[in-house]
């Protein structure tokens, strides 16, 4: 074999025309090129952009719930009562006690000079302007809680199963079948009103039952994943340099494998709060008074037969409820056509 | 074909033991006075009928002692007779509905199978066929508002719609009711003069001949229905249309076309039932999903369900009732699952090749 001394010279037409000819940004680097694709892909659709603003709305509300609407008394999440008489009070009835302080906003917008009950009260005189504006913050709070933890699980379970295969696989893999037989809703339930007594009311149980029926999916997922990325052979020069087994599970292949996961799950808070949401709507969990959106509608199943007359306790912290949920399912239904390789290209 | 059925039923058992484990699990968190609920009826008094009771029915043995217990009842030595055991049926008592549970599942359990047996059918078809319609009409005026559709029914939670459908169709002028029937069915239904072939009133009211009963139980139950139905609507549609999409693009459809068929057959004959697979795999979670979805829609309509009494029990914190109900859907489900995929091998050769 003669040794080239020099490269070869001419025309480099062909190399040049192989190069790619768009910029690769330090994101595309960072994320690499499979993970960069899922996060333009997320914001290249109407729809999905769509459902970022709205969840951009949710969060700045949450983040400047005091400012929005001041807190009365010395707990923000208890919803600030007008009294205690059953009957729910219409949008704009004039609000006499437990009056909160007026916001720089609330002038300007309404041009109103004495605090009125924007939404009006539910029974109890609960106002449902209070429970929507700081509801925000427990629905962030237990999407968040238990999106964590039940990936956390999810993701435990599955890299286990799918690294060591044989027997733990087919056992980790049965159990997840048995708790997938049972309907979450349903069990979520049970489990909450059994911990209820043990923990108190309060958002424990619910959240500890939702986190126990919840995390399978996940696990699921990251097996499937982890499957296909063990057969690479970085994972098999890993092995051959004798890096322990736990070593090459979770630094060589989980952080290849466990990006969509991390999406998908970000996206689950949506039906994670719509859950939550149900569990407080049957009566389970926050003590009653509890900023927090099922509860609110909760009080309108004492009123159907008069749901004409009290709407508002129906509509406005449903529409919110809906908004939510809505945001995060146009970011999943766009992640979904994304991580979808048949959906490439098509529309 | 035989063997994928009979690695499916080894299956049942494993599922069973599961499901009776978790649910049993959780009963363990409960003291042990609270669980003398499944075995006897009055809640013990003083402290000497407390330690006979643990005693006897061993609440402080080890876990699958009890277990065991659980699953077979306690038989009294002197008398002979059998106390708790669920698998004789006897899920324990119900303290705060005062009677033993499966009296609960007997008398609420037919109301819910009344119930499911309007729902299945428009459950699991309209769906499916606004999304054949949607995929065939791709971008037109149908399929961009199925597609709406498909995201504001994946948000919209049951418990909201069932209120806003109580607002316009009840409160404002009662065309449909909530609850089972009306005041003057149930004089007639208990009164005797209504013959109970099936204990199902709706198709009761048909044998019966008594339209204008089974007109009093529709109006009951169009709104449940429809609460039931609207969100499997939704992901049947998304499901059904982008399977159809790409069943449309494949070369047997265009030859079709191209031997000249008919549009209608092309679609009917050659491109649904292959776009079907998805869809009908997805139908073993919906049923699951349905059982799911009585809890919230029975108690929103006030329907005398299953599903509304295992809301009730809980928000009343009736632990033994509600894992009674449990346990009776989880047999319900793993029962309902292994038809499903039974029905579903017979359908996709390749799940019964794997």
């Amino acid at each position: 074999m003669t040794e080239m001394t020099t490269f070869p010279t001419g025309d480099n037409q062909l190399l040049e025309e192989t190069k790619s000819d768009r910029k690769i940004t330090w994101l595309e680097k960072f994320l690499g090129p499979d993970n960069y694709r899922i996060v333009t892909g997320l914001l290249k659709t109407p729809a999905s952009i769509i459902g970022f603003i709205l969840i951009l709305i949710f969060i700045l509300v949450a983040v400047f719930a005091p400012v929005i609407a001041p807190p009365v008394g010395d707990d923000p999440m208890k919803i600030p009562r007008d009294g205690f008489s059953g009957e729910p009070k219409a949008p704009g009835a004039e609000w006499t006690r437990n009056v909160p302080e007026m916001p720089f906003w609330y002038k300007t917008l309404t041009g109103n000079d004495e605090w009125v009950h924007l939404l009006g009260t539910a029974q109890g005189q609960y106002d449902i302007f209070y429970g929507i504006i700081w509801g925000t913050r427990t629905a962030f709070r237990t999407g968040l809680i238990v999106v964590i933890a039940t990936v956390l699980i999810g993701v435990i379970l599955g890299s286990i199963a799918a690294y060591y295969g044989g027997w733990v696989d087919n056992l980790i893999m049965r159990i997840t079948d048995i708790f997938m037989t049972l309907p979450y809703i349903m069990m979520a339930l049970i489990f909450s009103s059994v911990l209820t007594p043990i923990l108190g009311r309060s958002l424990l149980p619910p959240l500890i039952a939702m986190i126990t029926f919840g995390w399978m999916g996940y696990a699921r997922i990251i097996r499937s994943d982890i499957l296909s990325i063990k057969e690479r052979d970085f994972v098999l020069a890993a092995r051959a340099s004798g890096v322990k087994n736990g070593r090459i599970l979770f630094k060589h292949i989980l952080p290849n494998a466990i990006f969509p996961t991390l999406v998908l799950a970000s996206l689950g808070i949506g039906d994670v709060v719509l859950g939550f949401a149900a569990l407080s709507f049957l009566g389970i969990g926050t003590e009653i008074g509890y900023a927090d959106w099922g509860q609110v509608l909760s009080f309108a199943r004492n009123w159907i037969t008069v749901l004409n007359r009290y709407w508002f306790i129906v509509v406005y912290p449903g529409l919110t409820l809906t908004f939510f949920v809505m945001g995060w399912n146009l970011i999943g239904d766009a992640m979904r056509d994304v991580l979808d390789p048949r959906m490439r290209g098509k529309s | 074909m035989t063997n994928y059925i009979i690695r499916r039923l080894l299956l049942v058992p494993v599922l069973l033991i599961g499901v009776t484990l978790i649910i049993f699990g959780m009963l363990q968190l409960l003291g042990p006075v609270e669980r003398s609920a499944l075995y006897v009826t009055d809640f013990p008094k003083n402290e000497k009928q407390i330690e006979g009771i643990i005693k006897k029915y061993g609440l402080e043995d080890p876990f699958f002692q009890q277990y065991w217990r659980w699953l077979t009842g306690v038989t009294d030595p002197v008398t002979g007779e059998r106390d708790g055991g669920i698998i004789y049926g006897d899920f324990g008592y119900s303290r705060t509905a005062s009677q033993e549970v499966i009296g609960i599942i007997q008398n609420r359990f037919l109301h819910t199978v009344d119930l499911a047996l309007w729902t299945v059918f428009p459950y699991l078809s309209v769906g499916i066929w606004m999304g054949v319609k949607a995929a065939v009409n791709q971008n037109k005026f149908f399929d961009q508002a199925a597609r709406v559709y498909s995201i504001i029914g994946t948000s919209l939670p049951a418990f909201v719609f069932g209120l806003l459908l109580l607002m316009l169709l009840y409160a404002n002028n009662q065309w449909f009711l909530p609850g089972k029937m009306s005041d003057w069915v149930s004089q007639l239904v208990y009164s005797g003069e209504f013959k109970q072939y099936t204990k199902l009133l709706s198709i009761d009211a048909l044998l019966n001949l008594r339209f204008d009963i089974f007109w009093d139980a529709m109006r009951h139950m169009i709104m449940p229905i429809l609460s039931l139905s609207y969100i499997s609507w939704a992901t049947y549609v998304r499901v059904t249309r982008s399977s159809m999409l790409e069943t449309l693009r494949m070369d047997y459809v265009t030859t079709a076309r191209a031997k000249g068929l008919k549009e209608k057959d092309v679609i009917n004959k050659h491109a649904r039932p292959n776009a079907m697979l998805p869809v009908v795999t997805m139908m073993g979670s919906s049923i699951v999903g349905l059982l799911g979805g009585v809890v919230i829609t029975e108690t929103v309509f006030n329907y005398p369900g299953i599903g509304k009494a295992a809301a009730e029990a809980a928000s009343q914190l009736d632990v033994v009732t509600i894992l009674g109900l449990a346990i009776f859907t989880g047999f319900i489900l793993i029962i309902s699952n292994l038809v499903v995929d039974i029905l579903y091998a017979f359908i996709d050769p390749r799940v019964r090749l794997s």
